[in-house]
């Protein structure tokens, strides 16, 4: 499979990530769009982990074990976003709450 | 056309297409339950990637434990597709644009790449496995995987400070 189709894969579930960022208002949504790019990039990594040189007349050049790091990258990306996420619940719910609502844009008044 | 592209297809129509419903969704908890489908997608890629340990620790992490603590979230403030807020329609047509100009700009940027003598090599390699990563990960990362048990113990101690009426 060529190295392309990955790109655009990922590429597109990071999009619909930002689209769901920008259109929604719950802030719960929100939290979860931001995992989903996270597992665009995480995805991407994967399969660049993965990626071979292929010659026309030889086949694939293999390379050896070149990729254990970025897989391990996409562990410790894991384990952050497994941190990441209890905090910003806990955000979330100390905001519902104080304003009964998890609307993002009660959140506002913030900037007075 | 083998097996091979036809799982890889079909994770990525699964993928995209929970994707999409996640963000498109009224409900919330629908929301969850779509974003837990897309990471099944994600790891029925991995597994096509050889990349085993991470398919099961991104089942047992995503869609094993921080879905369920989402889920367990909505659950407790009771929403639903009624209390859900809505932003207004233009703001959801320029969000849209935005991030369809993202996208269209990236594709347009890669397309001319010269990416056709690189493959990803799938369904074989030793550089998923279990026994590979686990060497790496504890000779060469060690400290790195100590620091971030400090900062699960600080994520902890966080949220339960957050959490607590005061």
């Amino acid at each position: 499979m060529p190295i392309n189709y990955y790109i655009f894969t990922a590429l597109a579930l990071f999009s619909i990530g930002i689209i769901g960022v920008l259109t929604r208002r719950n802030a719960i949504i929100i939290f979860m769009c931001i995992e989903l790019m996270l597992n665009a990039v995480n995805l991407l990594l994967v399969a660049f982990s993965k990626m071979q040189l292929e010659d026309m007349n030889r086949g694939i050049l293999k390379i050896a074990n070149n990729g254990t790091d970025a897989q391990l990258f996409v562990f410790f990306i894991m384990v952050v976003a497994a941190a990441e996420v209890t905090v910003g619940l806990a955000i979330i719910v100390m905001m519902y709450r104080n304003t009964h609502s998890v609307d993002v844009n009660f959140l506002n008044r913030l900037k007075n | 056309m083998n097996i091979t592209h036809i799982l890889f297809w079909i994770l990525t129509l699964m993928a995209l297409g929970s994707a999409l419903m996640v963000i498109t969704s009224k409900n919330p908890v629908y929301s969850v339950l779509f974003l837990i489908a897309t990471f099944f997608a994600i790891s029925g890629h991995y597994i096509l990637l050889n990349a085993q340990f991470l398919a099961i620790v991104n089942l047992i992490v995503y869609a094993g434990a921080i879905m369920v603590l989402f889920l367990f979230v909505i659950m407790l403030m009771n929403l639903n597709a009624e209390t859900e807020p809505q932003k207004n329609k233009w703001l959801k047509f320029a969000g849209t644009i935005a991030g369809g100009c993202l996208l269209l700009i990236m594709v347009a940027a890669i397309k001319d790449a010269d990416a056709k003598s690189t493959i990803v090599l799938m369904k074989q390699g030793e550089t998923g496995l279990i026994h590979n990563l686990g060497n790496v990960l504890f000779k060469d990362y060690v400290v790195p995987f100590e620091i971030s048990s400090v900062l699960f113990l600080s994520a902890m101690v966080g949220a339960v400070v957050l959490g607590k009426k005061e």
